[in-house]
């Protein structure tokens, strides 16, 4: 089965009440060759991602008979598959709370088709490479390589120190590459359930980790700070 | 654990060879006092003398009188050993003669001066020793000796008093005397006595009194003396495995000449106990008819109060019962009752004693109240009256019968009416009645009638035995309308509160309560009763009923306790003012302006604070009743106004996202052709100004709702800046940004989305009124306590005099011109800074610039596992 996949096109389905929004992206899809299947209900968007065992998700967080949250986590609770939340600006609430219950990026309406097939190239991707990628166990990030065997790091081939922490906090960032990380999962990760609610100390050690990886701290291009809601790295 | 106290049969043992020794031992009493002068020597004398009239052979082996005729008085009768003459430094002194005494051997020995040291050349160098040897002999001995002699109290006493004394005595012969008689005398009445010359003092008096008879002093030496016994009478007691009432001290107010002495006595006493204390009355039929002697109890109970005392009007016929009853509820060890001298039956101190054994019952010399015995004839009158007119009825009735009826029968029905009489008109109408009826019966119907003579002597017995019958029944009947009437005020009391409560339950507004309390209150007091009660600012304001001094009922409001006539605080208010204390808090006040002479005794005032605390449980509830409603209504509201929001959000934005989606798409469709291209691409220009609009517009909205809940973070400004610079995208691509961060910016508490909206709209409005190829710059620093964000380009500048106004809703810096935007960015800009308490101004500086001062406080810091994150394994 898993084969074929990477030959099939890949199967997107969109779950989006507002028939106008939910065309557009489905044109937007198609021209990339890709299959889109619409829903209109966290019902029917069950059903879809049930049926028609897609590659990625796309979802718009309100819809007429209930909380795409909700869709989320029972989604969650059968499938791994990639998804992608629509949303408005103001609402970085309900974004945290759609990554947090394990969406795994979110754009904000309004949004050009350019920015949202960036999004789904890397979802999909990063999807795809998820077995084949973490076995080789070397990252590179602008100028810095990440040995994560070796648990090394270099920047310009020289070796860059980093703190257990920091190290531990890098590591948990490439793990998702590409995928927003909120403030509470990294706690988590790195610090455990006891200081999910010190977002401090993330916002420190973030700001380390700037400094030793970035070119310009101020004006990362990989450290990203999604605002209101948390961090992501792109490689 | 009951084993750990079960005597260990060794120690008993010894117990039993130390008792046989001390039995062949003599006896040694301790007069011990605070100072010279409270009358040890005097004490000593009084008893030993009380000693001698039993019989026992008392001498006086030593005792200083001072020559005070008092003093010397008391030793005669008593023989007196011939002091030993001993020459001391050219001079001869005359001492106690141990020798002499001990070949006289007496039965008790009196020595003064415990801590006297002999001349040299004297068998022992202290007297103690010479004493222990006395008692080694079988002889008893009293002996005197003051607190600062005793060692261990030495170094106290010279601290305290600045004066050290020589001369001690060891503690062990202290504890080891058989007993301690405290001579105990408060320090003005000790003043008194020196003025008076009646205090010897060994040393230059003068100088002696102004360092060591200072009245603090005094004090002090006193409580040394107190604790000093009673650490003693513990350890006695201890040993001696007697349980008392290790307990509080009440004092017992009956009539007397000055209960307020008494009450002071107690609260001293309880002070020096360090416990809590009572002060009781019991309220009986001879102090109800008394109500001048009522309202001077009825203050020295307040007094009491106002000493810490916790206060109770007891009912109850018998006093003494009463009182053992209300004292083993409460724990108490010590009763104070006055004692004034009389007369034919036992005192109170003795019934108490003989009740309950385990209490300590000190009587304390008071003098008698003024005898009541004769009613003022005013105000029984009218019982009197009644009495004759009853007796009058009754003669009136049965003399036409006299025939009919044996002299028996009139004798029955006599007493029916000196029995009616007692029932409605009391004791004295009663007893007078009976008189009466005893006269009247002999009058008319004892031959030889209508004449008071008898014929007959046995009519006298009939007479006595009718009296007697008669006034016993007036007594009794008398005593049972007291009660009965007691019974129904108490009665009366309850069911008013139960009234008051049941009414108050029902409530449900503020309005409602004030309303149920004047009413139920008004007609239950003989006062006009006045509520005020506290607005939403905590300003009282007068709500209902009767007058309020608002200032005075302020202080009542602030301070919790009650003020105005009667009280101790602001006495001269009309008024008597009450605070309504809830649990939680102080709800109002309660102001009671008297009609008439009306006074609040303390029963009434039990009454009216409970009334009060009622009231203001009612009050409490509605609060936190409206409390509810108003969070559950603003919570609706909030809710409310979220739901619009976001569906007009929603609304605005699905035709704003389609619009844009397909636009982009048109954009991406190279087969289109260059200009309908870029047509779609200003389009998707478009759209994204319409969208950053309505976005501002939005936030605007939100902010305006009121009650913008911050989400207040530790931000890095560093992350935020790099946030904004994102969010802007290309919007500045024809601008220079420098962005001017300083190194190690601390962690600021902000909302990151709200100061980044800032950040993107000053950044906006620069690149949108500067010429293409400014430099706009972004900084930051952080002074001690504020965060300072600025936005600065080098373009034409602000034009002058508007640098305020700018700020203002829907204005713009060129009134007339094509560059787009509504003018909302920099009022939402100061709505978000100003929800921060921060606050943002424009000035020009080589162009505009906009600078955003948010408070700041120190970071939290990382706990030190963080802190010393130790360095990765070496790699």
């Amino acid at each position: 089965m898993s084969v074929p996949r990477s030959i099939q096109p890949p199967t997107v389905v969109i779950v989006e009440d507002e028939t106008q929004i939910a065309r557009f992206v489905a044109l937007a899809l198609e021209g990339e060759g890709m299959v889109s299947h619409a829903a209109g209900s966290v019902r029917d968007g069950l059903i879809a991602v049930g049926t028609r065992q897609p590659d990625l998700v796309i979802l718009d967080l309100g819809l007429p008979d209930g909380d795409g949250v909700t869709l989320i986590s029972e989604l969650r609770a059968f499938s791994d598959v990639p998804v992608l939340v629509l949303s408005a600006r103001s609402q970085e609430g309900d974004k945290v709370a759609a990554l947090d219950a394990g969406a795994d990026d979110y754009l904000t309406k309004p949004f050009g088709v350019a920015e949202l097939m960036a999004r789904v190239r890397v979802l999909l991707r990063r999807h795809a490479r998820q077995d084949a990628d973490s076995r080789d166990g070397r990252i590179t990030i602008g100028n810095v390589e990440v040995d994560l065997v070796a648990r090394e790091v270099q920047r310009g081939g020289e070796a860059l120190h980093l703190t257990p922490i920091e190290y531990r906090l890098l590591s948990v960032l490439i793990r998702h590459a590409g995928k927003v990380l909120t403030h509470r999962q990294l706690l988590l990760e790195v610090w455990g359930p006891a200081y999910v609610e010190h977002s401090h100390y993330l916002r420190i050690y973030m700001g380390h980790l700037r400094q030793k990886l970035e070119t310009d701290p101020a004006q990362p291009r990989h450290l990203l700070t999604e605002t209101g809601v948390g961090y992501r790295l792109v490689l | 654990m009951p084993s750990d106290q079960r005597p260990d049969p060794d120690l008993l043992l010894a117990e039993l060879q130390a008792d046989e020794a001390r039995a062949q031992r003599g006896h040694l009493k301790i007069f011990f006092g605070a100072n010279a002068g409270v009358g040890k020597t005097y004490a000593m004398l009084t008893q030993a003398r009380a000693q001698a009239a039993q019989g026992v052979d008392v001498v006086a082996g030593l005792v200083e009188t001072h020559g005070r005729a008092e003093t010397q008085a008391m030793l005669d009768g008593l023989s007196v050993l011939p002091r030993r003459a001993m020459p001391h430094q050219g001079r001869t002194l005359f001492e106690f003669d141990l020798d002499a005494a001990l070949a006289r051997a007496p039965g008790l020995l009196l020595v003064d001066e415990l801590a006297h040291s002999n001349v040299a050349g004297s068998r022992h160098p202290k007297r103690w020793q010479d004493i222990d040897e006395l008692l080694a002999a079988g002889i008893d001995v009293y002996t005197t000796v003051n607190v600062q002699h005793l060692e261990s109290l030495n170094d106290v006493v010279g601290q305290l008093t600045g004066v050290r004394v020589r001369e001690t005595v060891p503690d062990h012969v202290f504890d080891a005397a058989d007993d301690v008689v405290l001579v105990d005398l408060p320090p003005d009445e000790l003043l008194g006595r020196l003025a008076e010359g009646k205090v010897y003092l060994a040393e230059a008096a003068s100088r002696a009194r102004e360092y060591f008879f200072r009245k603090s002093n005094l004090i002090a030496l006193r409580e040394l003396a107190l604790r000093r016994t009673a650490e003693r009478v513990d350890a006695e007691r201890r040993a001696s495995g007697v349980v008392t009432t290790e307990g509080r001290v009440m004092v017992v107010l009956a009539p007397m000449a000055q209960p307020d002495r008494l009450v002071r006595h107690a609260a001293r006493l309880a002070g020096r106990f360090k416990t809590g204390w009572f002060a009781v009355l019991v309220e009986s039929p001879l102090l109800a008819r008394d109500a001048a002697m009522q309202a001077r109890l009825f203050a020295a109970l307040k007094f009491a109060g106002s000493l810490g005392a916790e206060t109770a009007t007891l009912p109850g016929r018998d006093v003494a019962a009463t009182l053992v009853a209300y004292a083993s509820e409460h724990d108490v060890g010590t009763v104070i009752v006055g004692a004034s001298p009389r007369r034919w039956r036992p005192g109170l101190a003795e019934r108490l004693l003989a009740l309950a054994p385990g209490i300590a019952v000190q009587t304390v010399r008071v003098a008698a109240a003024p005898a009541r015995w004769l009613p003022r004839f005013g105000r029984r009158s009218g019982g009197v009256l009644a009495a004759i007119a009853g007796c009058a009825v009754s003669s009136a009735l049965l003399v036409p019968l006299a025939t009919l009826l044996a002299l028996p029968n009139v004798v029955m029905l006599y007493l029916v009416s000196v029995l009616l009489v007692s029932i409605r008109f009391g004791r004295i109408a009663g007893a007078t009645s009976a008189l009466l009826s005893v006269a009247a019966f002999d009058f008319f119907f004892v031959p030889p009638r209508l004449s008071f003579n008898v014929s007959d002597t046995q009519y006298l017995l009939t007479f006595v035995v009718m009296l007697g019958v008669a006034l016993t029944i007036s007594q009794l009947s008398a005593r049972l309308r007291f009660q009965a009437d007691a019974a129904t005020r108490r009665e009366r009391r309850t069911a008013a509160l139960y009234e008051l409560s049941q009414a108050l339950s029902a409530a449900l507004t503020h309005e409602q309560v004030v309303d149920i309390a004047l009413a139920q209150l008004a007609p239950r007091i003989d006062a006009d009763v006045g509520l005020a009660l506290p607005s939403r600012d905590e300003v009282l304001s007068h709500v209902g009923g009767g007058p309020v001094d608002l200032a005075v009922a302020d202080w009542v409001f602030r301070h919790g306790q009650p003020a105005g006539r009667g009280t101790g605080t602001l006495p001269a208010a009309p008024a008597y003012y009450l605070p309504l204390a809830a649990p939680v808090r102080v709800r109002g006040v309660l102001a009671l302006t008297p009609r008439g002479d009306w006074q609040p005794g303390p029963e009434h005032e039990r009454f009216l604070s409970t009334c009060a605390a009622q009231i203001a449980l009612a009050l409490e509830r509605v609060h936190f009743v409206e409390v509810a409603q108003e969070a559950l209504v603003s919570m609706q509201g909030e809710q409310l106004r979220n739901n619009l929001l976001s569906t007009i959000s929603h609304d605005l934005r699905t035709p704003l996202t389609v619009l844009h989606g397909l636009a982009s798409t048109l954009v991406a469709q190279p087969a289109l052709g260059e200009i309908p291209q870029s047509l779609a691409a200003q389009l998707v220009d478009e759209t994204a100004r319409m969208n950053e609009l309505v976005a501002n517009l939005l936030d605007m909205a939100r902010l305006q709702s009121g009650e913008v809940r911050l989400r207040r973070d530790w931000q890095s400004v560093e992350e935020v800046v790099g946030g904004t610079v994102r969010a802007m995208g290309g919007r500045l691509s024809a601008h220079a940004l420098k962005v001017d961060l300083p190194a190690g910016l601390p962690l600021v508490e902000f909302d990151a989305v709200l100061i980044e909206r800032v950040l993107v709209n000053l950044l906006d409005n620069a690149a949108k009124y500067t010429p293409p190829g400014s430099t706009i710059t972004l900084g930051a620093s952080a002074p001690p306590g504020s965060l300072l964000l600025t936005v600065a380009d080098d373009g034409p500048g602000l034009p002058s005099g508007q640098e305020e106004s700018l700020f203002a809703k829907f204005s713009r810096g060129a009134a007339e011109g094509n560059t787009g935007g509504v003018g909302l960015g920099l009022a939402l800009c100061r709505a978000i800074v100003h929800a921060h308490g921060g606050t943002i101004a424009a000035a020009n500086a080589g162009g505009a610039v906009f600078t955003v001062r948010l408070p700041r406080r120190p970071p939290p810091t990382l706990p030190d596992p963080f802190q010393n994150d130790p360095p990765p394994e070496p790699v």
